[in-house]
């Protein structure tokens, strides 16, 4: 299994040069890391060359990393992680784009390459506010109708901002702030290194 | 002369046909479809952030009710992404009774969508039918985990319990007189694993009454035959996996190409279609279900010779028996630990895929080395399905679209998440 993921990792850093930033593998899963200007030419190249032959796109995942270890990050906050099947060779990887504009995340879209992605990055858009430059109908889709922000960032609260409730005297549904006070039952712990022995 | 125009049609969000809560946009000329928009996201629940705040165990519970049909095989896919990214070795029992009722609940699956797929489309018996044969495998969810449903039962590192040694009965009631009990029981009398052995001999002859009643159906055929055709190329452009993927005619099955617990040791086929419609589709999922009984036979053969442990023993992971617990120290803490604090499960990433009943069902999992997940993605097959509900409807009528969403065979928990 192992020497497979370097045959694996060897041709995608040979076929893609230098357009793979940084290629790691671990428990048997490969991840590459590509710059976001290089995202459609790497991924048609991941799509269409014999060796690799990646025809499915599995999966693409908004990131928000800005909480990551309770540290402060250094790097980009948003990345967005495609998965990707090779039904050829029974192949998988892992591609990371790095999002550069905190504050603006844009991504090149990859639904002309793949048109499932269609719907993941309306996904992602939805829920981290990345955009998808070239994506033909960028509307939100899990969220509510006029929803305002992006609900999977880590700096929207659990609970949300506003809640729904009839009121009787207006005959009419309302939103209201919301009235529950968050809580946390079980506190998020990071042990140290070798804790307990 | 009358203006002729195109029109817009609001299908949903309450529909009988939309499985749950879908509302379709759809731009009609005349009857035919020209454009149809998905409106998806009213059962958003927000799972994936929920686990953000939840330690390991307690977003299991959440996975049962993603794809609220096929309870066990969600949970099976977060266990594997669990044991992946922690290294932890499962017992070969527990591994055999995953996949047995991981089976079994491809089959549980696979009757609900036959019935509702069937009762869109004009054919009331078949639900009936399918519900019958249900009835009994539920009965077996109930035995080993307490619930008909939402069952809990896969645990990172093995199940929850053992197979119980005997399945529960029928009690005397004002509606059932004796003899109807005493009929009602026969099959129960023995262990879980009789019952299903029993199970498993007589569900081939049901599928063949449900072969009968739709296979060669002339209006089955109408209403399925050169509908939805989806060719292999654009199936795989489309992110289709399981049925849908076999009915256009590719042979893949995670079941047999990426092996997970012990399906290398299973012998079954993959069932494939050849021209990519729904009536393709409609019997590789018949065959599937003839299969899936296969595996079950060769489960309860193994599980009937082999006892053992069902949970590792990696008491990080999986809590201490009751009886080691009160008698020894070192058990004690563990046991607090983990119901206090939860698993820490190492830094990392991990993505694991199961082949579900409805296409490949991925959870991909972040740590930070916390007790909760720092991020928690579940690819569901159903979501990358219903995305290309607009390219197989376009150009059919409008009763065509309902004969297209039954045989994605959507469900709404595992989309909206």
């Amino acid at each position: 299994m192992a020497s497979r993921m370097e045959v694996l990792k060897s041709a995608v850093e040979r076929v893609l040069g230098d357009k793979v930033v940084s290629a790691k593998i671990a428990l048997g899963e490969l991840t590459i890391v590509c710059k976001s200007v290089n995202v459609t030419e790497a991924m048609t190249t991941l799509r269409d060359h014999p060796e690799l032959a990646f025809e499915q796109c599995i999966d693409v995942c908004g990131m928000d990393y800005s909480t990551y270890q309770d540290q402060p990050q250094d790097g980009p906050r948003f990345a967005v992680v495609y998965h990707l099947l090779s039904l050829t060779h029974n192949t998988r990887l892992r591609v990371r784009v790095f999002a550069e504009d905190d504050d603006f995340p844009v991504v090149p879209s990859v639904v002309e390459i793949w048109n499932t992605a269609n719907w993941f990055e309306r996904e992602a858009f939805d829920l981290f506010g990345i955009i998808f430059e070239g994506h033909p109908d960028l509307r939100r889709i899990l969220t509510d109708y006029g929803f305002v922000g992006h609900p999977f960032r880590k700096d929207f609260p659990l609970s949300g901002h506003v809640e729904m409730r009839y009121d009787a005297a207006q005959q009419r549904v309302i939103y209201q702030p919301v009235t529950i006070e968050p809580r946390e039952i079980t506190p998020r712990i990071i042990r140290e290194e070798n804790y307990g022995g | 002369m009358a203006d002729i125009r195109n029109y817009t049609l609001n299908f949903g969000p309450q529909h009988p046909a939309a499985h749950g809560v879908l509302r379709l946009v759809l731009e009609l000329d005349g009857e035919v479809v020209q454009r149809a928009d998905p409106h998806i996201g009213l059962l958003h629940r927000g799972t994936e952030k929920l686990a953000e705040s939840k330690t390991y165990i307690q977003s299991l519970p959440y996975m049962d009710r993603l794809d609220y049909v096929s309870m066990m095989c969600n949970e099976h896919a977060y266990c594997l992404a669990i044991e992946k990214l922690a290294g932890i070795d499962v017992p070969e029992r527990a591994q055999y009774i995953r996949v047995m009722f991981a089976e079994i609940t491809r089959i549980l699956n696979h009757l609900l969508w036959i019935g509702a797929h069937s009762i869109d489309i004009g054919a009331m018996t078949m639900f009936l039918y399918a519900f019958r044969e249900r009835e009994d495998l539920m009965d077996c969810y109930e035995a080993v985990s307490g619930a008909r449903l939402h069952a809990a039962y896969f645990r990172p590192g093995g199940v929850y319990r053992d197979l119980p040694d005997s399945m529960p009965q029928y009690k005397a009631s004002k509606i059932r007189n004796a003899k109807e009990i005493a009929r009602l029981n026969e099959t129960r009398k023995g262990s879980m694993l009789d019952f299903i052995e029993d199970f498993t001999n007589r569900f081939p002859a049901c599928v063949d009454d449900y072969e009968t009643l739709l296979t060669d159906n002339r209006i089955w055929k109408q209403r399925t035959v050169g509908i939805g055709v989806v060719t292999p190329e654009r199936a795989k452009n489309l992110g289709m996996t399981g049925p849908m993927l076999r009915g256009s005619g590719i042979a893949w099955d995670l079941r047999k190409m990426q092996p997970y617990d012990v399906y290398d040791r299973m012998e079954f086929d993959i069932p494939v279609g050849v021209t990519g419609d729904c009536y393709d589709r409609y019997l590789v999922r018949v065959e599937e279900m003839r299969q899936s009984n296969r595996i079950i036979q060769q489960c309860v053969k193994w599980l009937k010779a082999n006892p053992g442990p069902v949970i590792t023993d990696n008491h990080k992971f999986a809590p201490p028996s009751r009886e080691d617990m009160k008698s020894n120290m070192e058990e004690l803490i563990h046991h607090f630990k983990l119901f206090t604090e939860g698993m820490h499960v190492p830094e990392g990433e991990a993505y694991a895929a199961v082949e579900h009943p409805k296409g490949e069902f991925g959870i991909y999992l972040v740590s930070d080395g916390a007790n909760k997940p720092y991020r928690l993605k579940i690819r569901a097959p159903g979501y990358a399905h219903l995305a290309s509900l607009d390219e197989m409807s376009r150009g059919h009528m409008i009763a065509d679209v309902v004969a297209i969403i039954g045989t994605q065979d959507v469900v709404f928990g595992e989309i909206d998440r």
